[in-house]
């Protein structure tokens, strides 16, 4: 399997007033067409990953790598109109709360319709019956009503799957998910994931899932990626994650409290200086 | 047993929409009691009925013996109540410093002697006297929730209401704020009325909980029964697979449309 992404020695600066703060220093991994979880807390610099790969860091942010590959561009000497034509045609984006990422002052349907006509030369009235099937696809019942409503007139799960439906309707090879059910509940959530897991393995996807929520990752993933500050700190098979080496990876599994296990205190992560070296 | 908080029959009705439909719960002095519902369920409402910021329309709400007008509170009130939300970012004022944060509520009671309180509740909360003249946008997450509860005890309350406390934060971080709301309750007998969406984190730090839907509670249980799976409500028994976490065969393809 010929990799799609490959990723070698990625770091991205941000300048600031007091120095430079290295969000990602020296992360390096290769994706094919598989599911694979990127893992950390706040601040380790996985988020800055993602938007690296789409294009999205801060323009007064310095984006280094040896390789930044996707499928034979390299994307950080690519223009940006190839660029362009890449984010949300072949390379899309799920953020975490669709509260703030839908355009609130443009219906569901018109969004979705948008994303398509700025790839593919397709009529408004096939525009308008692919974004219908597309949110079907994701399980939303009366689709064509849904399709004329507004972002704030649904709930917080159905806009995470127009969302899904906005990001998937281009067809688009890598997906790249940043929390995209930590706004949701529970149950919700898993909802959203099973339409995801769905969705990304009959189109033969690539998916890059970002969550700080290392079981969640792990039940969803088949490869996680630990991040601490900056850097990657253990790659594991997720089914091997109860094996996992490194004593952060540890501490994250063991500090969540679980159903009928009695542990008080909780054990809390002792974090160690040269882990971050 | 004493009811520290006996809420009997309780509505809030916001224009015809009932938030809270006929909730009745009581929980005992020293007892850690926790809620559990999606979002809607009218878990945060009940808290915020409790702490007369929301509506109510019917039913009582006793606390220490005393029961509670609909909505007003008075000061003797808060001094044995106190609340703690759930985004830090949210809840602390940008432009004050963590000193004055927790002198406010000293000088509303009238406590004298705010200087040694101050430090002391500092301290109780982990943070030491050099978190004194910060502000919050100078702390983490973890910090500022801890700002928050010790905010909420200055005035030794003897009741804690906390509503999803540590959502917002990483769960290495939850981990140690959990452990802080355990050692203060354990030192200081509060009791704890503790919303969250996470039956982890509610069967750990509860000795019983009740599960909310729709502004009703659907069961109440013990956190061992929970962890034996004596559950009655399918309802209850959906959070509890939800809470473990993805299974690709649970979540067969269901047809679209």
């Amino acid at each position: 399997m010929t990799p799609m992404l490959t990723v070698e020695d990625l770091r991205v600066r941000f300048p600031t007033r007091t120095g430079v703060i290295e969000a990602v220093r020296g992360v390096s991994f290769t994706l094919g067409r598989e599911r694979l979880g990127i893992v950390g807390e706040s601040g380790s610099g996985k988020s800055q990953t993602g938007r690296a790969i789409m294009g999205l860091t801060p323009p007064h942010a310095q984006i280094t790598a040896k390789s930044l590959d996707f499928d034979g561009i390299d994307l950080l000497k690519a223009p940006s109109k190839l660029r362009r034509s890449l984010r949300g045609n072949r390379i899309a984006m799920i953020l975490q709360d669709p509260k703030y990422s839908l355009n609130p002052v443009m219906s569901i349907g018109r969004q979705i319709v948008e994303t398509l006509r700025t790839h593919e030369k397709v009529s408004a009235h096939q525009a308008r019956d692919q974004a219908i099937a597309m949110l079907e696809a994701v399980q939303i019942r009366d689709a064509a009503r849904v399709f004329d409503l507004y972002p704030h007139e649904v709930s917080g799960g159905m806009g995470q799957r127009a969302m899904i439906a906005m990001m998937l309707i281009a067809g688009p090879e890598l997906l790249i998910a940043d929390e995209p059910t930590s706004a949701l509940d529970v149950t919700v959530q898993l909802e959203v994931l099973g339409i995801l897991d769905r969705l990304v393995a009959d189109r033969g996807m690539g998916l890059i899932f970002i969550s700080h929520d290392l079981r969640l990752v792990s039940s969803f993933c088949d490869r996680v990626i630990v991040m601490y500050a900056g850097r990657i700190v253990e790659e594991i098979a997720a089914t091997d994650l109860a094996h996992a080496k490194h004593p952060y990876t540890q501490g994250l599994l063991d500090c969540m409290p679980a159903i009928g296990s009695s542990r008080h205190p909780l054990p809390v992560l002792d974090r160690k200086p040269e882990w971050a070296l | 047993m004493t009811a520290a908080v006996s809420i009997d029959d309780l509505v809030v009705d916001y224009d015809g929409f009932l938030a809270l439909d006929r909730v009745s719960i009581e929980i005992a002095s020293g007892e850690s009691f926790g809620l559990v519902g999606e979002s809607g369920s009218g878990k945060s409402t009940l808290l915020r009925a409790i702490a007369g910021l929301a509506p109510v329309s019917a039913g009582t709400i006793t606390v220490n013996g005393q029961t509670l007008a609909a909505r007003y509170r008075d000061k003797a009130f808060f001094r044995q109540v106190q609340m703690v939300f759930q985004d830090p970012y949210g809840s602390l004022h940008p432009r004050q410093t963590v000193d004055r944060l927790l002198l406010e509520p000293l000088a509303i009671h009238g406590i004298d002697n705010a200087e040694p309180r101050i430090l002391r509740a500092l301290d109780e909360v982990g943070l030491g006297a050099s978190f004194r003249f910060r502000y919050s946008h100078q702390l983490s997450g973890g910090q500022r929730q801890r700002i928050a509860i010790a905010r909420a005890l200055i005035i030794e309350p003897s009741i804690l209401l906390l509503d999803e406390p540590t959502s917002a934060l990483d769960a290495s971080v939850q981990a140690e704020v959990l452990n802080l709301l355990e050692q203060v309750r354990r030192d200081r007998q509060l009791t704890f009325l503790m919303v969250s969406h996470d039956l982890g984190v509610v069967t750990h730090m509860c000795d019983r909980l009740a599960v909310m839907k729709s502004g009703r509670v659907v069961e109440r249980l013990s956190s061992g029964d929970l962890a034996s799976g004596k559950v009655e409500q399918t309802y209850t028994q959906e959070l509890m697979v939800a809470s473990k976490g993805f299974v690709r065969r649970v979540i067969a393809p269901a047809p679209a449309g």
